[in-house]
């Protein structure tokens, strides 16, 4: 077989040891859950590393209110199904509480405002620790994140200041207020994840695979047609079929056109594709530096 | 699949983020999208080549300075495996950041400028190369369009580095020396013909051709440190008590006796589990859960060891000291010392000697070492650690040291 299509099970066995970590060093950790299929992998990996036991930290998912309901309903069943806490926080409301503002105009998206909201979760919750399913393969400023990646008072990120990593100790020492950005899948590619998917047989929102959808086209990408996309009179929508490679908050995920409805098919779609995963978000490409700025500001 | 580690190392401005950006742009690991923001960027810097760096220089203070700062970790395949490349900072500032990336490598390619020889840099690396037991050292000779492609260049290198690492060589290392350009990319995927003197083998064929260590876990002695204890207390597993952790060295079979330290209670083993699945045995870095046919007493930090092959339990160690902080270590200061997940308080007792590294002779009657320095220092424990020598055990040899007040990590030791 091609070994491109198979799981490296050292990266399991790495991230198992990682989310044990969080368990055994903080008070109060969450995993940052979209949804999506990165979260779900991390889900997976803490039913397996907690084993017979429960998940031991509660599922977070900050809701633009712009999400594909296709994941919303996925993100429900999951946590019912596994029992776990399910904790979800508004971007809605925090724009009522008058503590970030929407943004106006044909690229206003949320996928920004989300930062607040989630500062303001992890100090209700008082979080010591937040997982996320963030991969360095995806971004150039994620590839230079610690597993244990310190965030202050203010959840900022600076890189210039990161702790030194060694082998596979973690330091997951901080002080009252600061919290702890944790990355288990740091070292899996897009490819991994899904011969992942593939090799555990775990279930995905469908949008993930071809389907049908009311879309329309601009910058030469594939916009999905919702009605929190402010279109101009000239972006007219037409129906086709399309599959998403990552799933956010809809004004700011791209489309791609395919036809692979099957997870066989994706893995072979992805490993011919010509343009990266994040080409399809929208939110990178408004400047070279998006991804460290909203970092440095909180962001996940 | 195989996973290869790889981590760049050499001086500022050797080449080490052009190379790797040249590896992955050869080996059509950059998409479409990639490579169009590198041509942009490299425009807009005013270059009139596109700047492969910019690839993994992904920090704006970086891309601003034209410098590496913090280790990048950077992925491809081949048909043969997985490789994940930590592209390091080659400025002495931030060598802390070279250490994390070499620190987990089985290969470690120190490029050299042609036109500079082997520096300090070179020096400096090649001996972190080898504190951390890295098997393969991959010396490329960069830049060798500048030196319009000359062997004799070539050779005087080589005749440098080896007179260096002929003084620090482990009987065990190997070190491959190649010619090449990363700018235009002789010699990296394909053999160059500009330098048809050269009768090794490509970059990428050097990398493809190393097995990743066959650590050879059986005879290896078996380490478990204890992360986590899992009970369960559901009513489908109510009397659970199953140990989780990472096997740090060495291998377990299901049956074997088994000792916790540092209680020395001992029991045997019942189940290695793997979620659901239950394993005849499991080997070195594998996370699993081990039962025991007897309670005994065991919690997180403990260690799991097969009778009869125990390490010492210490409360002295004596270790070779890399120092990370702008703030010295200074003989009698109390840091925390983390040994693999067990974290200890601990004191310095004495710093008994400190590495020169333009001679790689030892000072002695030394009371501090400041950033970046090596030294021999003895640490008083206030409980025990279960750590083996780190050359003879490199799975549990190694620990970092934090600073109690600020909570950073200041240091990395390796047990003698
Ligand atoms: N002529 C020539 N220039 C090169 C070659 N390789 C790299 N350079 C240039 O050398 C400069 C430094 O390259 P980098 O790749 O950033 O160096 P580095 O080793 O990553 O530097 P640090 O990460 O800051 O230590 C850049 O201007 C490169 O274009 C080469 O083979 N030939
Ligand atoms: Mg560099």
């Amino acid at each position: 077989m091609n070994i491109n299509k198979q799981f490296p099970r050292a990266l399991e066995d790495e991230a198992i040891f990682i989310l044990r970590e969080v368990a055994a060093q903080f008070e109060k950790p969450a995993i940052l859950f979209s949804g999506g299929k990165d979260s779900i992998t991390l889900v997976r990996l803490a039913q397996k590393a907690f084993f017979p036991g429960k998940i031991p930290f509660p599922l977070v998912h900050v809701d633009t209110g712009h999400n594909f309901p296709e994941t919303t309903d996925f993100r429900d069943k999951l946590a019912a199904e596994l029992g776990v806490e399910l904790i979800i926080r508004n971007v809605e409301d925090s724009i009522k509480a008058g503590k970030v503002k929407e943004e106006t105009g044909k690229y206003a998206s949320r996928n920004a405002l989300q930062t607040v909201t989630l500062l303001d979760t992890i100090e209700e919750f008082k979080f010591d620790a937040c997982i996320g399913g963030a991969r360095r393969d995806e971004e150039k400023a994620r590839a230079k994140e610690r597993i244990f990646s310190v965030r202050n008072d203010f959840g900022e990120w600076d890189a210039k200041k990161q702790r030194p990593e060694l082998f596979d100790m973690l330091n997951g020492k901080i002080d009252l207020g600061e919290n702890v950005r944790v990355f288990p899948i740091s070292n899996w590619t897009e490819l991994d994840v899904w011969n992942y998917i593939k090799a555990e047989n775990l279930e995905i929102p469908s949008i993930y695979f071809a389907h049908e959808r009311e879309v329309f086209d601009r910058d030469g990408i594939i916009w999905s047609d919702s009605e929190f996309i402010n279109k101009s009179e000239d972006e007219i929508p037409y129906k086709t079929i399309v599959r998403f490679r990552t799933v956010g908050d809809m004004t700011c995920t791209a489309a791609v056109s395919s036809t692979a409805d099957n997870i066989d098919t994706i893995i072979e779609e992805i490993l011919e594709a010509e343009i990266s995963e994040r080409g399809a978000r929208i939110d990178d490409k408004r400047s070279e530096a998006a991804m460290e700025k909203r970092k440095q500001q909180g962001y996940f | 699949m195989d996973i290869l580690r790889i981590a760049t190392a050499g001086s500022v401005d050797d080449g080490k983020s052009t190379l790797i950006g040249r590896l992955l742009f050869e080996t059509q690991s950059i998409t479409k999208d990639k490579i169009e923001a590198l041509k942009a960027a490299s425009q807009r810097k005013g270059l009139d080549f596109v700047d492969l760096s910019l690839l993994t220089d992904g920090l704006i203070a970086e891309r601003e300075q034209g410098i590496t700062i913090d280790v990048a970790h950077i992925y491809f395949n081949t048909p043969t495996r997985k490789y994940i490349i930590a592209d390091t900072p080659g400025h002495f500032e931030y060598t802390r950041n070279m250490v994390t990336g070499a620190s987990n490598a089985s290969v470690s390619i120190i490029l050299i400028d042609a036109r500079n020889g082997v520096g300090e840099q070179t020096r400096r690396h090649f001996y972190i190369s080898s504190l951390l037991e890295i098997k393969n050292v991959v010396v490329a000779v960069n830049k060798m369009d500048l030196v319009h492609y000359a062997e004799s260049r070539y050779d005087e290198i080589k005749n440098d580095f080896f007179e260096l690492s002929d003084k620090l060589r482990k009987p065990n290392q190997n070190i491959t020396f190649i010619p090449i350009s990363s700018l235009y990319g002789e010699n990296i995927v394909v053999k160059s013909d500009k330098m048809p003197w050269y009768s090794g083998e490509s970059l990428l064929g050097i990398l493809e051709g190393v097995t990743p260590e066959d650590i050879d876990s059986a005879v290896l002695p078996f380490r478990f440190p204890v992360q986590h204890v899992i009970r369960p207390k559901s009513e489908e597993y109510h009397d659970f008590r199953g140990y989780s952790g990472k096997i740090a060295s060495g291998q377990i079979n299901k049956g074997d006796m088994v000792a916790a330290l540092p209680s020395q209670q001992m029991s045997k083993v019942k189940e290695i589990l793997k979620y659901t699945d239950s394993l005849d045995s499991a080997h070195q870095t594998e996370s699993v859960v081990i039962t025991l046919e007897d309670n005994i007493d065991i919690s997180r930090g403990n260690m799991l060891v097969k009778v009869g092959a125990q390490p010492e339990l210490k409360k002295q160690i004596n270790a070779r000291i890399f120092w990370m902080d702008t703030e010295p270590m200074k003989v009698g200061k109390g840091y925390l010392v983390q040994h693999g997940i067990n974290r200890v308080k601990a004191k310095v007792a004495s710093i008994d000697s400190r590495l020169e590294i333009s001679t790689f002779e030892e000072s002695e009657n030394v009371d501090e070492l400041k950033l970046n320095q090596i030294g021999e220092v003895s640490f008083k424990l206030a409980a025990h650690i279960f750590a083996d020598n780190f050359e003879a055990n490199p799975g549990n040899g190694a620990f970092i040291i934090i600073d109690e007040f600020n909570n950073n990590t200041v240091g990395v030791g390796f047990v003698k």
